[in-house]
């Protein structure tokens, strides 16, 4: 008898408070991840939109009509060319060297224990927590002191000054430096030496157990830094914009031309960098995947 | 390189004065040892006892801090893993994980060069076969069970043919069944290839059924190295007493002799014997062993109700006959084949023994606590162990 009350009873469902509450636990999250992400989207969205634009004046910032013309000449713009082209050149060298030498820094960190280790830790770690602006005023600083007695007597013109594409790299390595090890380390962290002990077990001296085992294995580390430098060179700013001189980088470019115009050319190369680096990041994330599966 | 058929009977592997500081830390301590040709000789002791970095330091990932490391008359103390004809089967396997099972296996004949492809092939499917993994070589290492890849990580270091097999607790991450069957394996696969084995274990039962020979370490040095038999019925140190098996140790005093056997009177104040030989080369105190399944548990009433001096039994014995001792049981636990008695001694000593369930019925145990009990053994059981304060305690 009270067993077929009870029955009855939970037929009847939950009471009205118990519902509200269900239905907000099932909705909030989802609205408020649907909001956020609205909200780092929009700005893209805009971009991507206006670059399909045909401004009626100089500034691209009202909406006039749809146009392919800007997406038919990217470039066609004085300096955007050899901006754009000093941009990708100095961000691919720079991504290359900070690659290597910081692959090579977080190797030496996480290996071994030498006089010096915790302060290099700690100095690895200053670039990134500098303001940008600090760093930017501060090699300037640096490189045009090269041109002044005492340093002037040996250290090349040229080199550091006056500035322009040699600083700019200089400049671009030492902050992907940073990334770099942080990205590295944290594989190699996860790195189990045992590996590599069995690899010269089996025959195999420093070199091949280097290439054999250790480096495969820290690979998806290492494509992900070079792919992080690369993605902060080619969009810095600030520290160029001080170590940059006559020369003009893609951001440097921008910040010049928008004094007096706007053109769509902006919004175009915009978008194609953002959908290079969409594709650069889901291709890192599969190859992460793929690493950690394995290890 | 020596085929598997060869099977030198010198020593294989020999330590002079093998010492390991890591700082302060002493981890092995003037080690001497000599490890003999197609030997399975193991290593056993508790963690930190400095059994692993002995093994390390033969395999070359560690160097000695001073010492001589000599592999078939060759000394290798100083030469890089790659240059010594050993090879190790990791804790954790260490396999590859971004090679195949094949490659695993094949890593070893690579770094020699110049096989042909065709033979590497053949040699890594006999492998293979051997650790019983046939058709495996197309496998990532995170696609096979735990078992499978100890297989692998011993066919990885067996096709290299090396002169002697380093093992570092090779079973250690398998469950009990497993670790039970690839005991049995490991046995099978060494007698079929005829390598030295040289394994590293804190687990006394797995030294016991595998190894031909064993030293005991504690603390940087080997307590004791023996065949399996000789250190579990004799042993020589407290140490080596406890960490084997169980041991009862009751503190004594030499009192006499006779007939080849020494007369100890342990401190409850019964006069025990052992073989005088046992008391040879020990000096200062000592202590009797004797282990816990030796010992028969009879009622104490036999002696005519004996109580105090009555009951010193063993004083008036003729040798031949059993020693014996009473006490009271403590506790008595049922564990299935045999029954755990703890017997509390006059003194105070608690002794533990064990009787085969062999005689017993389903209504409880033959004895409980409380009851009067007379432990007797066969003297030639007993053992003798130096005194050792700073030895752990024996149960």
């Amino acid at each position: 008898m009270s067993a077929l009350a009870v029955a009855t009873g939970t037929r009847r469902g939950p009471s009205v408070p118990q519902r509200t509450a269900r239905v907000l636990g099932r909705w909030t999250l989802p609205v408020f991840t649907a909001v956020a992400v609205g909200y780092l989207l929009l700005p893209i969205a805009v971009m991507i939109v206006f670059s399909f634009n045909d401004p009626p004046g100089k500034f691209n910032f009202v909406w006039a009509e749809f146009s392919l013309a800007a997406w038919a000449n990217p470039i066609g713009r004085p300096g955007l060319a050899l901006a754009l082209q000093t941009s990708l050149t100095i961000a691919f060298v720079s991504t290359i060297a900070a690659t290597a030498l910081g692959t090579l820094i977080a190797l030496a960190l996480t290996r071994y224990r030498f006089r010096g280790h915790g302060a290099t830790n700690l100095f690895i770690f200053i670039p990134m927590a500098t303001p940008e602006i600090v760093l930017g005023a501060s090699l300037l600083t640096l490189f045009v002191a090269t041109a002044q007695e005492p340093f002037k007597s040996f250290i090349p013109a040229g080199v550091f000054f006056p500035l322009g594409w040699n600083t700019i790299l200089i400049a671009h390595i030492m902050f992907n430096i940073s990334y770099v090890v942080v990205t590295v380390r944290a594989r190699i962290q996860g790195f189990d030496r045992h590996l590599e002990e069995a690899a010269m077990d089996l025959g195999a001296n420093e070199w091949v157990t280097f290439w054999k085992v250790t480096f495969p294995l820290i690979l998806p580390g290492i494509l992900a830094a070079a792919l992080l430098a690369f993605s902060l060179s080619i969009d810095d700013f600030i520290i160029t914009n001080f170590a940059s001189g006559l020369t003009n980088t893609f951001p440097v470019w921008i910040w010049g031309t928008i004094r007096n115009n706007m053109p769509p050319q902006v919004n175009v190369i915009g978008t194609i960098i953002f959908g290079t680096a969409v594709g650069l990041v889901l291709l890192s994330t599969l190859l992460q995947r793929r690493g950690s599966a394995r290890a | 390189m020596p085929g598997p058929d060869a099977r030198p009977a010198e020593v294989e592997v020999r330590l002079v004065d093998v010492t390991k500081r890591f700082g302060d830390v002493v981890a092995v301590d003037r080690v001497n040892l000599e490890v003999r040709g197609g030997e399975f000789f193991s290593l056993l002791g508790p963690s930190g006892c400095g059994k692993t970095t002995t093994l390390r330091m033969i395999g070359g990932f560690e160097e000695a801090t001073s010492g001589l490391i000599e592999l078939r008359g060759q000394d290798v103390t100083w030469l890089p893993p790659y240059q010594r004809n050993v090879n190790t089967v990791f804790q954790n396997y260490a396999l590859f994980p971004h090679l195949t099972v094949f490659e695993n296996v094949a890593f070893g004949l690579r770094r020699k060069g110049g096989l042909e492809a065709k033979e590497i092939k053949r040699r890594v499917e006999e492998m293979l076969d051997l650790v019983e993994l046939p058709g495996f070589g197309k496998r990532k290492p995170n696609q096979i069970s735990g078992g499978q890849a100890q297989r692998v990580a011993l066919a990885r270091a067996l096709i290299n043919r090396p002169a002697v097999l380093l093992l570092d607790e090779p079973l250690g991450a398998l469950d009990l069944k497993l670790r039970k069957q690839m005991q049995v394996e490991l046995k099978r696969i060494q007698h079929e290839v005829g390598v030295t084995f040289i394994y590293v274990t804190h687990d006394q039962e797995e030294a016991m059924t595998m190894s031909d020979r064993i030293a005991v370490m504690n603390r940087g040095r080997y307590e004791q190295l023996g065949e399996p038999e000789e250190l579990y019925e004799r042993p020589r140190t407290r140490f080596v007493a406890g960490f084997l098996g169980v041991s009862n140790l009751l503190g004594g005093s030499r009192e006499g002799s006779a007939d080849g056997y020494a007369v100890v009177r342990v401190t409850d104040g019964s006069r025990l014997r052992v073989q005088s030989a046992l008391l040879q080369g020990i000096e200062g105190s000592f202590e009797i062993g004797v282990r816990p399944e030796k010992i028969r548990i009879g009622t104490g009433g036999e002696g005519t109700g004996g109580e105090g001096p009555g009951g010193e039994g063993p004083g008036g014995e003729a040798p031949g006959e059993l020693d014996q001792l009473e006490g009271t049981i403590a506790d008595a636990s049922y564990l299935g084949v045999s029954t755990q008695y703890i017997v509390e001694l006059r003194s105070g000593e608690r002794v533990s023994v064990y009787e085969q369930n062999v005689e017993r019925t389903v209504h409880g145990s033959l004895h409980t606590s409380g009851d009067r009990v007379r432990l007797a053994w066969a003297p030639d059981h007993a053992f003798v162990v130096a005194s050792d304060a700073a030895g752990p305690d024996q149960t």
